[in-house]
Parts: C-alpha cells; sequence; structure tokens
C-alpha cells in the first residue's frame, strides 16, 4: 500500500473514517460507549500526528513521510500522501481541535430534542469530517485532494443543518452553495492540468510533484490559479467572497464553530499556498496585486464590521475574516519572513480562534443569548471564565508573549519589505483588532453585574479541560515561536525562492 | 553578581505564578509576603547589577532563542549596561515600596491576589522593557506593561468609568504602539537586525538622514502614547480610575516614563536626527505647559497629580530632545521619588476620608493628618523645585541644557516651573490648610494610615529631598555613571550664566508657591472670581482644551459610523444581496435556490457521499 515503511499519514487520515464505521456499529443508545470512541480515536490520531510532527526532519524542505500506491492508473490518478514544513503543524492542530470538538460535544449538541438524541449520527459525520479535513491537508495528487475537499463537505453539510441553530437551514444552504460554487472551476482546472500533463508528456497525471514540474505556457497558469484560487478564496474567506462565513459560524453548534473557524479556514489558506504558489508561482504572482488588495480591504472592513456587530458570535466572526486576509497577504507577499508569519499564524489564529468561540459557547449556555447588550459584569460572578477570555482575547489581538503577535508581527515584517504601504494599512488591523475585541470583552465581562448575569456558573469540570490546553498552548507558542518556526524553516526558505524566481514584489 | 541578573525577572514571574495560581487560597498575608518578597529580592539583585556595571560599556546575556524566522532572528537577551541598570534599581525599588504600601491600601479588598499578580507581572514586564537587548524584546515589555495599566486601571472593573479608562488606555496606547512597530520594522528592513548594539553600530554608515529621520519619529510616536505627550496624553487623567498605589507606581513613576528611556537608549539615532530631536524637544516642552494649565484648575487631586505627570514626563522629551540624555534621566529618578510621594499621600487622604478625592470637599487635613500632610509638603517641594529639594537640581539642570539649546525653549520651561508651582501648592493649600469642607461624618472617622502605608511614604520622603544630591552641578553622579552609554557632552564652562539662571528658577518656583498661598491662604475668595472673570477661558481649561471630544468627534465617531454602514447595510444588504442576486439569477434559469431547497441539496451532497465512499472503496478494496 505503500513504499516508504509504516503508513503513518494513512493512519492518520483514516482512523476517524474507522472510528465513524465504529460508531455506526455501537448501538443507537449507547450515547457514552459513542463518546468514548470519539474520544479514543481522536485521542490517538492527535497522538499519532504529534509522532508524526517527531519524525519529520527539519533541516529538509521536501515532502516528507510520503506514501504513494496506484490508484487509478488508466487516468494517472494515484494515491498520494505526504507533509512538508508548511502543512506540517496543520496536522496536529487539526487532530487537537478534533479532541477538544469531541469533548464540547460533551453535553448533547442541538437545538431541538431530536438533533439532541442523535448522538450517533452526530459523531460518525464529525468524525468523518475529520478525515476529510486530515485529507485535505495531506493529499499530493490532486484528484485525491479534490475528493477530500469535497468530501468534507457532506459532514459539514449535516452537522450545521442538523445540530445548527435557528437559521441552520439558510446558513447551509448558502455554505454549501458557496463552496460548491467555489470549487466547481477548480475541478475544471485540476482536470485540465491533467490533459496538459499528458499533453507534453504523453501520460495523465495528476501528481502534485511532477505537475510543479509542468512548463505552462502564459496565460494557462493565470487561468489555471484563478479557478483553483476562487474555491480557496471562498473557503478562507477573501472578501467579497465572506457572506457565508458570518450565518455559517453563527448557527454552527459551538463545536461545530470551532472546526470551521479553527482548521476549515486553514484549508483556504493552504490550498493558495500549495496549488497556487507552489503550482502556479506566475499565476500567483499577476494576481498579487489584486488579491492584496482584497486582503487588505478584508482587515479593514472585516474588523470596522466587527466594531459594530450586537452579536458577539458574530465579532469573532468578522474578528477572524480579518486575521484571515491577514495571512492571505502573507501569502501573497511570499518572503520570508511573510511565510514564516503564516505558517505561525495558521496555527495561532486555529488556537485562539477556538478558544474564543468556546467561551462564547460558554456564554451562550450560561444566559441563551448571545447579544452583547444582554451582558454585563459577568467577570465577578464567573472569574476563571473572564480570565480565560482574557488570555484569548490578548492572543487574537497579538499581545507579544503570546502566540497571535508571532505569526501577525512576523506577516507585517514580510509585508513591509515588500509593499511598506499595504503593511502600514494592514497595522491598522492592530489598532482596530484591540478595540472591538476590548469593547467586546468590556460590555461582556465589565461594567456593572447585569442581573441575570449575577448567578452566572463559573467554569468548571468539562470546560476547564477543553479550554486550558487551548490557552496553555497560547502562551507556550508565544514564547517558545520557534517550536514552529525551526522545522518549518527549511521548507519556507524553499518556497520563498521559489517565489523569488519569478521576481515577487517590487 | 551580573551573571544572576535573569534573577531580578525570575522573582517577579515567581510571585506571578504562585499568587495566580494559589492566591485565593493561601490567604492575604501570604500573598503579600510573596508579592512583596519577590520584588524585594528583586531589587536587591538590581542593586548587585547597579554596582556591577558601573564604567561598562554593557554586557549581553542571551537567555534564549525567541523567533528565527530567515534572516529575522530575536534572542531574548538581557543588556546590562549603566543606563539599564539605573532604570531597573528605579523601578524595582520604587515597586517595592509601593508594593509594602499596598499592602494596608488594599487590606479591604476582595480582589487582594488578583492585585498582587497584576503589581507583580508589571514589574516583571517592565524589566524585560528596560532590560532588552533589541527592539522586539522591548517591544514585549511595552506591550506587557499596556496590559498590566489596562488590568489595573479597571481593577474596579464593576465601575463603567474604571472600564472604560482601561480600555482607553490600551487602544490610545495601541495608536502609540503601532508607530513602534512600525519603527521595528523599518529598523529591520535597514539593518536586517533588531539588536540595539548592532545597529547603533553599524547606524553611522547605514542611515541617511530621511531613514534616520522616519525611524526616529517612529520610535517616537511610541513615546507620545506610553509616555503621555502630545497628541496622546488624553488616557493618562482617565488612568487614575485605578487604585491610587497603582497611579502611584504605574502612572508616574516607572511606566510612564518609558518613552523617555527608550528615547535614551536609542540616543546614538536621535542624535543623528537634528528634526526629529527638535520635535521631541517642543513636544516636551509643548505638553508641559498645557498639561500644567490644566492643573491648575482640575478639582480631583490625583487628576491634578496626573496632570503634573504629564507636565513633567514634557520636561523629560525636552531633555532627551536637546541631547541632555543624562539630564532626563535624573528627572526621571528624582520624579519617581517625588510623584510616587505625592501619590502615596493622595491616597493616604483617600484612605483617611472615605475615598474622597475632590480637594474642594477636603480642608484642613493637616490638623487630622500631620504625616501625610508633611510628605505631601516635601513632595510639593520637590515637585514645584524648591531649592535643595531633589526637583530643584533635575529641572534645573534640564533647563540650564535647554538654554544652550533655544533660549524660547527656556522660557517655556520656566513658565511651566511657574505654573507647576502654583498648581501644587494651590493642591496643598486647599487640601490641606483652612477649615475643613468635609462632610462632619467623613471628618470625624479621618486618620492616619497605618505604618505599613506610612513607613514606605517616609522612605520616599527622604529620597524625595536628598534623591538630587546624586545628580548635583558638576559633582553629577548620574552623568557620570551613565558616561560610558550617554557620553553626555559636558555642558561648556557656564560660571556666572548657569549661576544666574539657577537663581532665576528659583525666585520662579518661590515666587509661584508665594502667589498660591495669596490665592488659596490669604484672598481665598480671589480664585472663584477669576474663574467667573475669565469663565470662557477657565471652562477650556477644565474641559481639558476639548480634546477628548476633538478625538470622539473626529475619529471614534466616524469610525463607529462606518463600522456600522458596513455591519448592518452594506454587509448584509450590498455584498451579500449581490451574491443572493446571482443565486436567485441562477434560480430564474432553472434550478431555483427554493427547490434547491426542498431537499435537492440534500440528494445531491448524499450522492456526492455514495461517490466518494465507492471510490474510497475501490481503492480499498482493490
Amino acid at each position: 500500500m505503500n513504499s516508504t515503511g509504516f503508513p503513518l499519514l494513512s493512519l492518520i487520515v483514516f482512523l476517524p473514517l474507522l472510528g465513524a464505521v465504529l460508531v455506526l456499529l455501537l448501538g443507537r443508545r449507547s450515547h457514552a460507549g459513542i463518546r468514548a470512541v470519539a474520544l479514543a480515536v481522536t485521542l490517538i490520531v492527535l497522538g499519532l500526528s504529534l509522532a508524526a510532527a517527531a519524525l519529520f526532519r527539519p533541516a529538509e524542505a521536501g515532502i516528507q513521510l510520503a506514501e504513494q500506491a496506484p490508484w487509478i492508473p488508466s487516468l494517472g490518478i494515484s494515491y498520494r500522501l505526504g507533509v512538508d514544513g508548511f502543512s506540517l503543524f496543520l496536522l496536529p492542530l487539526t487532530a487537537l481541535l478534533f479532541v477538544i470538538a469531541v469533548l464540547a460535544s460533551w453535553k448533547p449538541v442541538g437545538s431541538d430534542e431530536a438533533s439532541r438524541s442523535a448522538v450517533q449520527s452526530y459523531f460518525f459525520w464529525l468524525l468523518l469530517l475529520e478525515t476529510g479535513v486530515l485529507g485535505v491537508f495531506a493529499a499530493l495528487d490532486l484528484v485525491l485532494f479534490y475528493v477530500f475537499w469535497e468530501a468534507m463537505l457532506i459532514p459539514m453539510y449535516f452537522l450545521i443543518g442538523r445540530w445548527g441553530g435557528e437559521r441552520r437551514a439558510y446558513a447551509t444552504m448558502k455554505f454549501f452553495i458557496y463552496t460548491m460554487a467555489g470549487s466547481a472551476l477548480m475541478l475544471v482546472a485540476i482536470l485540465a492540468l491533467g490533459y496538459f500533463a499528458y499533453q507534453s508528456t504523453g501520460a495523465w497525471t495528476f501528481d502534485w510533484q511532477t505537475l510543479r514540474e509542468l512548463k505552462l505556457a502564459w496565460p494557462a497558469p493565470l487561468w489555471l490559479f484563478a479557478m483553483f484560487g476562487l474555491a480557496f478564496a471562498v473557503k478562507v474567506p477573501v472578501f467579497p467572497f465572506h457572506t457565508w462565513l458570518p450565518d455559517a459560524y453563527v448557527e454552527a453548534p459551538t463545536p461545530v464553530t470551532v472546526l470551521l473557524a479553527g482548521v476549515l479556514s486553514k484549508m483556504g489558506v493552504y490550498g493558495f499556498v500549495r496549488f497556487g504558489l507552489q503550482l502556479f508561482p506566475e499565476g500567483l504572482r499577476a494576481a498579487a496585486p489584486w488579491l492584496a488588495v482584497l486582503a487588505i480591504i478584508g482587515i479593514l472592513y472585516a474588523s470596522l464590521s466587527a466594531l459594530m456587530q450586537k452579536d458577539v458570535k458574530r465579532v469573532i466572526a468578522y474578528s477572524s475574516v480579518a486575521h484571515l486576509s491577514l495571512v492571505v497577504l502573507g501569502v501573497v507577499v511570499a518572503n520570508a519572513q511573510s511565510l514564516a508569519g503564516v505558517v505561525m499564524q495558521m496555527v495561532s489564529h486555529g488556537i485562539y480562534v477556538a478558544a474564543l468561540f468556546l467561551i462564547v459557547g460558554m456564554l451562550e449556555e450560561r444566559r441563551g443569548t448571545r447579544l452583547i447588550a444582554e451582558f454585563g459584569g459577568l467577570w465577578k460572578p464567573a472569574p476563571l471564565l473572564g480570565v480565560c477570555f482574557l488570555i484569548a482575547m490578548l492572543g487574537a489581538v497579538g499581545l507579544p508573549g503570546l502566540n497571535g503577535f508571532v505569526g501577525e508581527f512576523l506577516i507585517l515584517v514580510g509585508v513591509f519589505q515588500g509593499v511598506r504601504v499595504y503593511a502600514v494599512l494592514a497595522a491598522l488591523g492592530m489598532i482596530l483588532g484591540a478595540w472591538y475585541m476590548l469593547w467586546t470583552f468590556q460590555r461582556i465581562m465589565q461594567g456593572p453585574v447585569e442581573a441575570r448575569s449575577a448567578g452566572a456558573a463559573d467554569m468548571r469540570g468539562m470546560d476547564l479541560l477543553v479550554m486550558v490546553p487551548l490557552l496553555v498552548l497560547i502562551i507556550v507558542l508565544g514564547v517558545f515561536p520557534n517550536l514552529i518556526l525551526v522545522p518549518a524553516g527549511a521548507t519556507i526558505n524553499a518556497l520563498v525562492s521559489q517565489a523569488a524566481a519569478v521576481a515577487w514584489l517590487p | 553578581m551580573l551573571a544572576y541578573a535573569w534573577l531580578m525577572l525570575l522573582f517577579p514571574l515567581l510571585g506571578v505564578l504562585i499568587n495566580a495560581f494559589f492566591g485565593r487560597r493561601i490567604g492575604k498575608r501570604a500573598v503579600s509576603w510573596v508579592a512583596c518578597s519577590a520584588i524585594g529580592l528583586s531589587f536587591l539583585v538590581a542593586l548587585g547589577v547597579l554596582m556591577g556595571t558601573a564604567g561598562s560599556t554593557g554586557v549581553e546575556q542571551p537567555l534564549f532563542t525567541w523567533i528565527s524566522a530567515g534572516s529575522f532572528h530575536v534572542e531574548f537577551s538581557l543588556l546590562l549596561d549603566p543606563l539599564s541598570a539605573l532604570m531597573a534599581a528605579v523601578v524595582t525599588g520604587v515597586s517595592f515600596l509601593i508594593h509594602i504600601y499596598s499592602i494596608g491600601y488594599m487590606a479591604e479588598d476582595p480582589r487582594y491576589a488578583r492585585y498582587f499578580t497584576y503589581l507583580n507581572l508589571f514589574v516583571f514586564a517592565m524589566l524585560i522593557l528596560v532590560l532588552a537587548n533589541n527592539y522586539l524584546m522591548m517591544y514585549v515589555g511595552w506591550e506587557g506593561v499596556g496590559l498590566c495599566s489596562y488590568l489595573l486601571i479597571g481593577f474596579w472593573f464593576e465601575r463603567k468609568a474604571a472600564a472604560d479608562a482601561g480600555k482607553k488606555a490600551f487602544i490610545v496606547n495601541r495608536v502609540g504602539d503601532m508607530g513602534f512597530a512600525l519603527g521595528i520594522m523599518l529598523i529591520f528592513a535597514m539593518f536586517g537586525t533588531l539588536q540595539f548594539s548592532e545597529v547603533f553600530r553599524r547606524a553611522p554608515g547605514i542611515l541617511g538622514p530621511a531613514a534616520v529621520t522616519a525611524i526616529t519619529l517612529l520610535l517616537f510616536v511610541g513615546a507620545t502614547g506610553k509616555s503621555a505627550q502630545i497628541p496622546l496624553y488624553i488616557w493618562l487623567p482617565d488612568a487614575m480610575e485605578g487604585p491610587t498605589p497603582v497611579s502611584a507606581l504605574i502612572h508616574a513613576a516607572t511606566m510612564v516614563t518609558a518613552g523617555v528611556y527608550m528615547v535614551a537608549r536609542n540616543h546614538v539615532l536621535f542624535d543623528m536626527a537634528p528634526t526629529t530631536a527638535a520635535v521631541v524637544a517642543s513636544i516636551g516642552a509643548a505638553t508641559a505647559f498645557f498639561a500644567a494649565t490644566m492643573a491648575l484648575v482640575e478639582k480631583d487631586l490625583k487628576r491634578i497629580l496626573a496632570y503634573s505627570t504629564i507636565s513633567q514626563l514634557g520636561y523629560m522629551f525636552l531633555a532627551v530632545g536637546v541631547g541632555a540624555y543624562a539630564a532626563g534621566m535624573f528627572h526621571l529618578t528624582t520624579h519617581a521619588f517625588f510623584k510616587a510621594l505625592l501619590f502615596l499621600a493622595a491616597g493616604s487622604v483617600m484612605h483617611a476620608m472615605a475615598g474622597e478625592i475632590n480637594i474642594q470637599k477636603l480642608g484642613g487635613l493637616r490638623e487630622k493628618l500631620p504625616r501625610t500632610y508633611a510628605v505631601f509638603a516635601v513632595g510639593a517641594a520637590a515637585l514645584a523645585g524648591v531649592p535643595l529639594f531633589s526637583g530643584f537640581f533635575s529641572k534645573d539642570e534640564i533647563l540650564w541644557r535647554a538654554f544652550l539649546h533655544s533660549p524660547v525653549l527656556w522660557l517655556v520651561g520656566l513658565g511651566t516651573a511657574f505654573l507647576t508651582a502654583v498648581y501644587i501648592f494651590r493642591a496643598l493649600f486647599v487640601t490641606f490648610w483652612g477649615e475643613t469642607r468635609a462632610e462632619k461624618k467623613l471628618w470625624e472617622h479621618a486618620h492616619e494610615a497605618p505604618a505599613v502605608m506610612s513607613i514606605p511614604m517616609l522612605i520616599l520622603a527622604v529620597l524625595a529631598v536628598i534623591g538630587g544630591y546624586i545628580g548635583l552641578p558638576r559633582l553629577s553622579l548620574v552623568e557620570g555613571y551613565l558616561e560610558p552609554v550617554l557620553h553626555a557632552e559636558h555642558a561648556a564652562e557656564a560660571g556666572a550664566t548657569e549661576w544666574v539662571l539657577l537663581a532665576v528658577s528659583a525666585l520662579i518656583a518661590l515666587g509661584g508657591i508665594a502667589l498660591a498661598y495669596y490665592l488659596y491662604v490669604v484672598r481665598p475668595a480671589v480664585p472663584a472670581n477669576l474663574s467667573k472673570q475669565f469663565a470662557p477661558l477657565y471652562t477650556l481649561l477644565s474641559r481639558k482644551y476639548y480634546v477628548d471630544e476633538f478625538y470622539m468627534a473626529v475619529v471614534v465617531e466616524p469610525l463607529r459610523q462606518v463600522g456600522r454602514f458596513i455591519a448592518e447595510l452594506f454587509d448584509p444588504r450590498v455584498v451579500d444581496g449581490a451574491v443572493n442576486g446571482l443565486a436567485r439569477l441562477a434560480g430564474v434559469c432553472g434550478e431555483g435556490l427554493g427547490t434547491l431547497q426542498n431537499g435537492r441539496v440534500r440528494s445531491y451532497a448524499l450522492s456526492i457521499l455514495v461517490g466518494v465512499v465507492i471510490i474510497l472503496g475501490y481503492f480499498l478494496l482493490r
């Protein structure tokens, strides 16, 4: 099945699928058993993905832990997995957030009795989703990638559509149509690319490594990039393709929002690098000014929008758009600092945004509302909740010493070396970010204790269990970012020289 | 001793960890022991370093590598030289006294452990700022102290005013920090390193006049935020919502002086940028003057001291702007003593009067609080520049250097000195002299603070008197000590001119005090009449020149309006509307959104799933 020894990545990717099947085999009523299986599987996957990170050789730039097997040889489609320094940490991040999501789903999820009792199907879809996401980050054959990319939509469709909030039907529909529309062209581009390979070599192939060598005549790289890029731009999302996001994030149940914001948003950024920068550097370069402008608009637009939202979940949702726009800007600039920042920020954002959405879930659980105006002074009855909210918020506003700072600052340093005015505009996000976050925090946690919040319970048990690992990582990665930057270093250097080869930004 | 300098950071960090995790269980007594001994030990280490670095041009001690991203390489390293050692000693020393004072002041507070955790965290962050050997590490401390300031201003977060003030401080500082951050980026772009020693060594070869001016201006933008200078000073008066010991420590003695320290640290660059230096000196002088005018009419004792702090920081920037870095650091040191003292005395008044701080509702307190009165008087004399008190020497040094540079700056400084004497003795006379205007019940309960509060005040009072003798003209220990770092140009032998200027500023100070005595003791009706006669001016001053209102109208509100427009109209109607419109268009052409909603998407989803399963199955079973 694979040519390089132990199929570690296959195990990581498909173990959740096995778990999903196990969940189906368990009785409908054995909720405890189902949860135990889900937790065990996600924990094992986390352990294996950490093992993968440990086995990774930091000094080497190329694909490691590679596995390959023929799949549909007649069409040149093969089964190929592998990671490099860029994607490496997305696996443990994904695995961790799925563990957190399983724990956060310990209490029944859903807005009505029927969905709350459908524990079996909930965990089935959740585990299936994990395979989809991990597959996206590990697949190195374009068809395989596309399968995972699309397959991931189905569990998501059911998770939001069945276990979401009041407007879940609308949100699901929008999410689904939006992403489908985005990725339809990607399929065309993938097939076209396979065909181009056939034209020049006489054999179909969808192998990412081989396709990188392919010489494409201009303007093919541009329109191929555009077709891929649209799918990624929707997924991140990049302004103006972002309007599915607030609805989907808000309507999804908390554990699913954590996954949407924590890992699914990274799929878009990952795509921009793996299939944009690495496959069509000339195409990305040509689109760079446009993408950069959209990213900067995204930062300022989403930040200002976050400022005036009334629902705390929407505040965090828009903040996520702003933060990921900065990451896209980092990809576009593609120099050593900006790409290091991208790697760092993908992981960091996943962690603090997960913590923030969990906090939102806890707020909603305590008060039955997410409207900011309904809150006040919650820090007094719930001091731990206040401290956790504070740390996650400070991570998000990029306080030095916490994880959000390193990625944000590296990206800005990189952008500054590319186009200074971009950096100045993007840095305004630092101020706006502090403003909407602190103002939200103030209205919820500070001020006179609002009457209905006076008896609110503090965090305990499961609340702490899901939160503490994230907060520890917020601090640890803020102090020791080299845990990520050093293993990613060689890959980043290779990316930079590739970008430099096509004469990047002035 | 230098090898153990890292302990200076370790002790406060341990204090933070112990009190954060166990503070609510171990009891108030243990909490205060942990917190105070952490800072006490840190102070001892700082004293060792202070002695150890004498005559040294600096030792760098790497702790660990923080960030490596290509050529962007940042170490966490300590820079131990006379400048950082002096600053660290002042910070830990004053912090130690204020920690002790806080034991009494915060004794009844239910969030006692949290208070000391924040306070220790502040010292930790401040020491990172001071001991940093590179810009980014300094930035860590810079924003770290900003965080502690935010948390401590909003310590009593149930009060909306306190929460507002904390948030305002953080965001206004973020504006300055953005300048600082861009400055750091520009430095990295020019030098490829952020290490001070490297940047300073290579600066003359690399930086042209435009680049060095841009860098220093950006750094100075950061300084105007942290050190509350025009145009970013607006957060500091509101910061008085925090507990008074915090105002003494963070918003007077230490954190707000970070900007001055930063400029002194970067003197190599500022020396190369005469334009920036002129901007720094002018902003400093202007801030000194304007803040003093606002202090003249303020009724809140703590806010008077806050304006005074802004004004005195202005003096320090005036000093570093004219190249008198050692004089700026000297004034920073004496100011730390006497301003902390004044704040602690104000806290003692609040402690006695159940939190009353409006000077018009006080009066006659010297009878009830003789010790507090005495130390306040010492602090006021030092601030006003009464001869032989510490502030006299340090302020005079600045005025003298300003005079050599530009008589206009000197004149503004001199005018400020006059106003300073007036406003602080107004505060003194109105609070402590005359008949009391306090409520009877409060007056009867008024009592002196316990020893744990009064002893730190006494120590600071002694320092406020003798602190000036370390920097006597011509015998200056401070200047000599800082010499290896700052290479202070020795002012030309002045002789008569300097003594004349000395006499003039002494007379100015005494004149200001005399005027305050006349206005507030001899003829107390006069100020009220004056404020009526010059009502527009009085209103302008008491409304702080409407700067807050200006920022609200010109920056905050417009941004909120834009945000509201996006959030409520543009995003849901226009951007999303376009998307929905496209979907509807597609619907008209065939498959409508409506029919999709009737379950077709679900069947579509299922068909994809089936396809995936088949493909995977094919692969797995093949």
